[in-house]
């Protein structure tokens, strides 16, 4: 038993979290910085955050994720980070000569205190940046929220410091994406196009964490989200969040500097949640919604009601983010499964409100939690007390799905141990298939593997 | 000994002259041109350049990354904000292996996920009531606790915790000022390890040891079973291991591991401080081995046997070693045509990028250009540069513990007549030659190398194969140019001992010779998509 240690009795912990179902801001503010074109992402601290940070989005997105980092040392921690960001960004331009530099910052630089705008002006002044180039920044102390809400937090800087309003405004759409994978960034591309409507989609980070293998390194690879794009967003007619926990933010601040209304969906995981897309492009737009997009629709539907035998009454444990895993879980309601624990470790009561109000009655049994000492490990002991037929959720997983002989979906943040999840979207009615299609096959898999011989069936 | 590059001194000169006058004359110091018989001064452990994209990490990083992550039966508990609790959490590939029954924690991540309000008001209630709350799930014997970047800075007491904690639980519980900014690099954290090992755990436990030639190995972290390779050899050449610092290890052979006759060290740099301690405190004499490549691994057994100076011992390291090498030289004669002659770069670690170069050698491949993340001058040049060594400001910060002989427990292993007899016979204690004189002449040696002087000398060099870690690994593969993991050796090995030699040379000439590398070029890219993707009209109507 690889996680032997794990009772059943469950005791109540205040202090102690085991087994996170988050991780920290920066890495967050990291990953949604490179779905600008052309950034170098800075992480303002000591140079292990950096080094953290770049090896997990690496090992989750098999990709180069360049950063640059302040290296504080003990001297920088009491004194303070000015020289060294000044220094950075300096040797940023000079050296990898990025469109924009956007600087978040650590627990360290945090905790002393440092004023990023006030370094980055005086970086200015000093002629450290040149021409037509920017820094951005925003403030990730890890202390707080979690790796969503430093995704936010960078999203709402792309808007505080680019967005304008020229007072000429246009018909496009303005979708501010969660933290999803570049896969699915680029079928919301695809899915809006159907729709016949143009948009400005930020971050992007499609064509940037799956660029291709040429044999030559493209340090700004050809993909995220221009300068100039996000500059004009201010001029749109409307924008779309999609996911509460990522995006609200930005699109409040989008609408407060620039007057842009907005209203916020969740990402359009599963099939209600992408219905509930499609209308409100159709309806901020006035567009028809074309055949193909109904087709597809049916197709995912056709697939439900062909496979209801092996989903229903399922029972399913998940965690990972607030913004995918409620979508998620409502699909799984939706399929009539019983998605029965969930938990998150980003904090705030609007998850649990949420998971509660789409499964509370459907779901008996429903065990939800979020924020402080939400853990993986308090989901194995739920699993204990009453297994699950299925585990849906990152690479952590693993340990519980092989001591537990519990098949595992992998979704979410991070997956390590597999390949697909950047190249193969999940949101939208295909999307949305190919998470039917993933839990099939881990049910049915199942299903062979413990039939007796004589009801081994050929046909499922 | 031949040139292997002859421009090493205008390429550095190209790629410092794209940095800021400043910045430039810094890395100039830490970029030499190799020549052997003249070794050059290198500077090394000086903090990295804010904003040039270094591959280095922090002090926690090395702290408990590297040598405590691997103890199975220790809760490693993380005070600290979520986020390096869980970076930390089994990246590192230490493999253990257990009895049922045993304790191992090393699948678990402990944290004590800090918030504003503890940033604000201190941590150190919610730090006391973690350990409370561990102890009453687990029972383990000891609680090892980790102190993160707000840690240091709010000025949590976590000394004064711990022992206030095992005074009142009755287990072992330790702490590590490990803050991430504390020194340059993870070298730091290795230091900061060590001295907390030996304050609170070796030496804790005076059973003796069974076994007639008892040694500890230092320095070996079980990345992928090197471990469990190098503790066959050691049986079967009848030698007993009383501890590996850290790989598959426990905290009861720690305890007892000042019982041994013998300290091993393979990473010079990560635990070099252990064995100095040990031998003034309970006169036990390390020496420097490595099971790196098989020459390298039987010249190490050689030397462990030679120490004990017993027949029957080196008679029984000869035959493991016969035995061995058969089927290491076949594997050898069978990739050598294929590999011989090719270029290599290695930037890695603080022993590794030295230690690799000898499996290259094995099959001919050349070392151009090499360096370490975390090195000290030492590593580079040798120990006896150690007098001269600047201590700067940074690392001034990091406790020197100053060690006495145990009063009672001290027991010189050899007596002074024997040590010099034994160096009479060339034989080296006490001594870490370091990586530069052991590279060719003209190569390059590069400490702490930057994204950019990466990228310039691949495209300069064109090398087989480049040496690194993740954060490099796409990077330089998106060139062109295949990338071997050396910390993590990509989720394969283990390359420690004769059979990880003879993994490592098949691995390599996978990388180096697989067909996808003449794949990258799409077919109509050069020519014109008529000649190469139409099919032949004879073949149609044929088949037709
Ligand atoms: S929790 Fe803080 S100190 Fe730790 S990796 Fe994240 S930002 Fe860095
Ligand atoms: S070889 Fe390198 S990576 Fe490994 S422990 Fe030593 S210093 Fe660290």
């Amino acid at each position: 038993m690889l996680l032997r240690h794990t009772s059943e009795k469950i005791q109540e912990r205040k202090a102690l979290t085991i087994n996170p179902a988050k991780t920290c801001q920066p890495i967050g503010a990291m990953y949604a910085a490179l779905g600008i074109h052309g950034c170098m992402p800075h992480s303002h601290g000591s140079q292990g955050c950096c080094s953290y940070h770049r090896s997990t989005l690496t090992r989750h997105y098999k990709e180069p994720v360049m950063s640059g980092t302040s290296s504080f040392t003990e001297g920088a921690s009491v004194f303070g980070g000015q020289a060294n960001l000044v220094q950075a960004i300096d040797n940023l331009f000079t050296i990898y000569d990025p469109q924009v530099i956007a600087v978040h910052t650590t627990c360290l630089s945090e905790t002393i205190g440092d004023d990023i705008p006030q370094i980055v002006s005086k970086a200015k002044d000093s002629g450290k940046v040149p021409e037509g180039k920017h820094v951005i920044h925003c403030n990730t102390p890890s202390y707080v929220g979690s790796h969503v809400t430093g995704y936010a937090n960078m999203v709402k800087a792309m808007v505080t410091y680019f967005a304008q309003n020229s007072g000429d405004k246009n018909e496009t759409i303005n979708l501010i994406c969660g933290w999803v994978e570049p896969s699915d960034m680029r079928e919301i591309k695809r899915l809006s196009q159907m729709l016949n409507t143009q948009i400005i989609l930020f971050p992007d980070t499609s064509n940037v964490l799956d660029a291709p293998q040429t044999g030559k390194l493209q340090f700004y690879p050809k993909g995220g989200t221009t300068v100039d794009q996000l500059t004009k967003a201010g001029d749109s007619k409307y924008s779309i969040g999609l996911g509460k926990f990522s995006t609200e933010d930005a699109a409040k601040e989008m609408d407060s500097r620039c007057g842009v209304p907005f209203s916020v969906l969740d990402v359009p995981i599963g099939l209600s949640a992408t219905d509930r897309f499609i209308m409100e492009m159709a309806k901020v737009t006035g567009n028809k919604i074309p055949d193909e997009i109904t087709d597809e629709r049916g197709r995912l539907v056709d697939m439900i009601t062909d496979m209801q035998q092996y989903l229903y009454g399922k029972r399913v444990a998940l965690w990972g983010d607030p913004d995918t895993i409620i979508p998620l879980t409502e699909f799984l309601v939706d399929l009539e499964m019983k998605p029965v624990y969930i938990v998150s470790g980003t904090p705030g009561k609007y998850f649990e409100k949420r998971i509660t109000e789409i499964a509370g009655d459907r779901v008996e049994g429903l065990k939800v939690k979020g924020g402080s000492c939400a853990d993986m490990f308090l989901m194995h002991q739920w699993i204990k007390n009453e297994p699950v037929d299925l585990l849906i959720g990152n690479t952590y997983g693993k340990y519980i799905a092989r001591d537990e002989d519990i098949p595992l979906l992998r979704m979410g943040f991070p997956i390590m141990d597999r390949v697909g999840h950047s190249c193969f979207p999940r949101v939208g009615y295909n999307g949305s298939m190919r998470i039917l299609e993933g839990i099939l096959g881990c049910l049915m898999d199942r299903l062979d593997r413990d039939a007796p011989e004589e009801s081994f069936e050929l046909v499922m | 000994m031949k040139k292997v590059i002859n421009n090493g001194n205008k390429l550095k000169g190209d790629i410092l002259e794209k940095y800021p006058t400043k910045v430039a004359r810094k890395r100039s110091k830490s970029f030499v041109v190799n020549d052997p018989d003249n070794p050059p001064e290198i500077q090394a452990n000086v903090r990295t350049v804010p904003g040039i994209l270094t591959q280095r990490g922090c002090c926690y990083a090395g702290c408990k990354g590297v040598v405590l992550g691997p103890t199975r039966d220790i809760i490693n508990l993380t005070h600290g904000p979520i986020g390096c609790g869980f970076y930390s959490w089994l990246t590192r590939r230490n493999q253990t292996r257990t009895g049922p029954e045993d304790d191992n924690y090393m699948t678990y991540c402990f944290s004590t996920d800090m918030q504003d309000e503890n940033i604000v008001f201190g941590g150190e209630k919610k730090l006391r009531q973690a350990i409370q709350e561990a102890y009453d799930l687990f029972h383990p014997k000891a609680i090892a606790i980790f102190s993160t970047c707000p840690v240091g800075l709010i000025g949590d007491d976590v000394h004064a915790i711990s022992r206030e904690m095992k005074e009142k639980l009755g287990i072992n519980v330790f702490g590590f000022s490990c803050e991430g900014y504390k020194g340059v690099s993870q070298s730091a954290g290795h230091h900061i390890a060590n001295n907390q090992i030996f304050k609170h755990v070796v030496g804790q436990n005076n059973e003796e040891v069974e076994g007639k030639f008892k040694i500890n190995l230092l320095g070996e972290y079980n990345i992928g079973g090197d471990s469990f390779v190098i503790e066959n050899l050691l049986e079967r050449c009848g030698i007993t291991l009383v501890s590996t610092y850290s790989g598959n290890s426990t905290i009861d052979q720690f305890e007892q591991s000042h019982m041994a006759d013998l300290n091993c060290i393979m990473c010079h740099r990560s635990i070099n401080y252990v064995a100095d301690m040990m031998e003034t405190k309970f006169g036990i004499p390390w020496i420097k081995v490595n099971f790196i490549g098989a020459d390298a691994t039987a010249k190490s057994l050689r030397k462990i046997a030679q120490y004990f100076d017993d027949k029957k011992l080196m008679a029984k390291v000869e035959k493991v070693i016969e035995e061995e090498m058969v089927a290491v030289e076949q594997t050898i004669k069978e990739v050598k045509p294929r590999l011989e002659g090719k270029k290599v770069m290695l930037f890695v670690g603080g022993s590794r990028a030295h230690h690799y170069q000898y499996l290259f050698s094995e099959v001919g491949m050349v070392t151009v250009a090499a360096g370490y993340e975390f090195a000290h001058r030492d590593d580079y040049e040798g120990r006896k540069v150690l007098p001269y060594i600047k201590v700067d400001a940074d690392s001034r910060n990091i406790e020197e513990l100053t060690v006495e002989p145990d009063p009672e427990r001290y027991r010189p292993r050899k007596t002074e007549e024997e040590l010099k007899q034994l160096e009479k016979k060339g034989f080296t204690l006490r001594d870490y030659e370091g990586m530069i004189p052991e590279m060719e002449s003209g190569s390059l040696v590069i400490d702490d190398i930057s994204q950019y002087e990466t990228e310039v000398l691949i495209e300069k060099y064109k090398p087989a194969v480049f040496c690194a870690g993740i954060k490099e690994k796409y990077i330089i593969q998106k060139m062109g140019v295949p990338l071997k993991q050396l910390h993590s050796y990509d989720y394969g090995g283990p390359f420690a001992g004769f059979i990880g030699a003879i993994n490592f040379f098949k691995d390599i000439d996978r990388m180096v010779n697989t067909r996808v590398w003449a794949l990258v070029k799409a077919p109509w890219s050069e020519e014109g998509v008529e000649d190469n993707c139409l099919i032949d009209a004879d073949y149609v109507s044929e088949v037709a």
